[in-house]
């Protein structure tokens, strides 16, 4: 075997005109790009730019239309305060449509859990704390029930949390009997629970603690999507599953983790709604979960997974809040606020999946 | 002939049923120190599957895989990663949306040292970025301008090379390769090609999975034959020709006897 015939070992003929040829391999060309071409790949780098552009253009216009009313720090203060429960379920969902799945039950999960926190605190008469924490407990059971038919039984999302939805909401009914709890009565029994109702005056503005509380679930999230190794598998499951699960990253739990906390982030919305709605409503909210799509999608998420900046959800929300606050104050009616909300999901989505396209 | 050199990675028996389908039927496969291990058989032979038992991707119904003597049972691919080794996926299984420095990292990201890497797991992108850069210049695969760029806006040799990069920077014990070339041009072949030869200048040994006969007998130091789900015969590149080998690998010629496994 020491005679070895070199002859296989050899390079092939045909790749010998290989040795003088351009050794640079892979460079990128610097072609000239059109004024189109670089807005895409800008946007493609950028997600969160379009949401931000749209949210400018509409606070100028709105500020033409409606005139100084709209800037005052009150009406300001006012939009984030009609945004924060909305931009908190949005959040929530956010997580959920970054693994490429969708979450119908956000509403009903933050109803839910605000009326297990009202019984216990006020029917029952257990502490407040204790009551809101058990809400909390309540709202991470619930997501992870989601995560778990998602993951274990290999549901479609968007049939599983069609189901938890319409589950969730009947045992809202059937806690709540159907009655609210009416705001004399918290403040005499938990005060507490209507905390995030409760707000500082700054100037002329009002500012929610249910705001600060929106911005500040929106800074953590923000925070662990980007910073940590957690976040950063949220973000390749979404991508491409199978691709995570070959590089290691256990997506059938990490996906449970992101339902869970998902299902927290509306536990902790539905204690914020209390304060922002004065009371238990088991009827309030019956269209919060398709505007928390709304708002994820205006703010530039992909429906697809895998894309998008946690914080474009914040600005799709505070867009829907600036049009709707805009087209008040100018006087238009309620359905055009409704009309342009639905014009504005369309565009959003079709410039996604323009922005998709983009090649090198 | 080798029996005082103990192979790094060996299998014995493994079976891999699928339903009614069974893609291993009891294999065996030996990879030595040092040497490029080529494993070729015809579509539907079993060679994904084997390679898929080898990193921890599927788990397998019998049998048992060594590594450098000790028992060893993946039941995902992060067991395998742990031990050592690294597999370059056919479908290079990158996240297209994640930079190259995120992707590099993928499932083994750098946290900051002190407070914030230890009770936020706050992670170092720096040090990743740095690192990537490293990694991607060392193999001297590719210019890259920016490693922060999206693996999507990558050319196919490109992401290609960062796969392999980040196999070869991470592995320790054994490089796995499922047809690194199958998706390349003449250029970027060659490219592969020589980076195989640079991991196994290191010593780390390789297992190439490849369709393509003249690679094949160029890098490998012995051939693995794979046929209907288990190892056929081990034979050297320089004792057959390449038509011998695809005649094994397609059943139309009997392998030799010394060298049947």
């Amino acid at each position: 075997m020491s005679e070895t015939p070199k002859s296989s070992r050899q390079k092939q003929d045909f790749e010998h005109a290989l040795e003088s040829s351009d050794s640079s391999v892979a460079q990128f060309e610097h072609k000239h790009r059109s004024l189109f071409d670089s807005v895409q790949h800008f946007l493609h780098g950028n997600p969160t730019m379009v949401p931000v552009i749209v949210l400018i253009f509409s606070i100028i216009i709105f500020g033409f239309v409606a005139g100084s009313k709209f800037f005052s720090p009150f009406n300001l203060s006012l939009i984030m305060q009609q945004v924060s429960i909305i931009g908190i379920l949005a959040a929530a969902q956010s997580l959920v449509i970054l693994t490429a799945g969708i979450d119908l039950s956000v509403g009903a999960i933050m109803v839910l859990m605000s009326v297990i926190m009202g019984q216990l605190a006020v029917t029952i008469g257990i502490p407040a704390p204790i009551a809101i924490f058990v809400g909390f407990i309540g709202g991470i059971c619930a997501g992870a029930l989601n995560g778990f038919l998602v993951t274990r039984i290999k549901l479609p999302p968007f049939i599983v949390t069609l189901g938890t939805w319409n589950i969730f909401f009947a045992l809202n009914l059937w806690l709540s009997g159907a009655q609210s709890i009416r705001s004399q009565t918290l403040d005499e029994v938990a005060p507490l629970l209507k905390f995030f109702g409760e707000s500082i005056a700054l100037g002329g503005a009002r500012i929610t603690y249910g705001s600060i509380l929106m911005l500040l679930i929106f800074g953590v999230l923000w925070y662990i999507l980007n910073h940590t190794s957690w976040g950063r598998h949220v973000y390749a499951i979404g991508d491409d599953k199978e691709a995570a699960e070959l590089s290691g990253i256990r997506t059938n739990r990490t996906l449970i983790m992101v339902y869970g906390l998902a299902g927290l982030v509306c536990a902790i919305g539905a204690w914020a709604s209390i304060g922002r709605v004065g009371s238990v409503s088991p009827q309030s909210f019956q269209e919060a979960n398709l505007q928390s799509i709304t708002a994820v999608v205006i703010g530039g998420i992909s429906l697809f997974g895998g894309r998008g900046s946690i914080i474009g959800p914040l600005i799709g929300a505070l867009i829907v809040g600036v049009f709707n606050s805009g087209l008040r104050l100018a006087g238009v009616d309620v359905l055009w606020q409704v009309f342009a909300i639905g014009w504005l999901t369309i565009i959003a989505v079709a410039i996604d999946q323009w922005i998709r396209k983009v090649s090198s | 002939m080798s029996n005082e050199i103990k192979p790094v990675l060996k299998a014995r028996g493994i079976v891999k049923r699928y339903g009614r389908v069974t893609a291993l039927n009891y294999a065996d496969f030996d990879l030595y120190p040092g040497e490029v291990l080529a494993v070729i058989g015809d579509n539907g032979a079993g060679k994904s599957s084997l390679i898929k038992a080898l990193s921890g991707a599927v788990t397998i119904d019998e049998g048992s895989i060594e590594l450098d003597g000790k028992p060893i049972h993946f039941t995902s691919p992060m067991h395998a990663r742990e031990a050592g080794i690294e597999t370059v996926y056919q479908n290079l299984a990158l996240s297209p949306a994640l930079s190259i420095a995120d992707n590099m990292f993928m499932g083994r990201e750098l946290r900051k040292k002190g407070f914030m890497g230890k009770y936020f797991g706050a992670l170092d992108h720096k040090e990743m970025q740095r690192l990537a850069r490293e990694k991607l210049n060392e193999l001297g695969l590719m210019t890259i301008q920016n490693i922060n760029q999206a693996v999507e806006t990558l050319s196919g040799g490109q992401r290609q090379g960062v796969a392999v990069a980040r196999a070869a920077a991470f592995g320790s014990r054994v490089v796995i390769m499922d047809e690194p070339t199958a998706a390349l041009g003449v250029k970027e072949s060659r490219r592969v090609l020589d980076l195989i030869a640079d991991v196994k200048a290191r010593g780390m040994p390789i297992v190439l999975i490849s369709h393509n006969m003249p690679h094949v007998f160029e890098v490998a130091d012995r051939i693995h034959v794979h046929r209907l789900g288990k190892r056929l015969c081990t034979i050297k590149p320089d004792d057959y020709s390449m038509s011998d080998a695809v005649a094994f690998m397609t059943g139309a010629k009997e392998p030799p006897a010394e060298s049947a496994a």
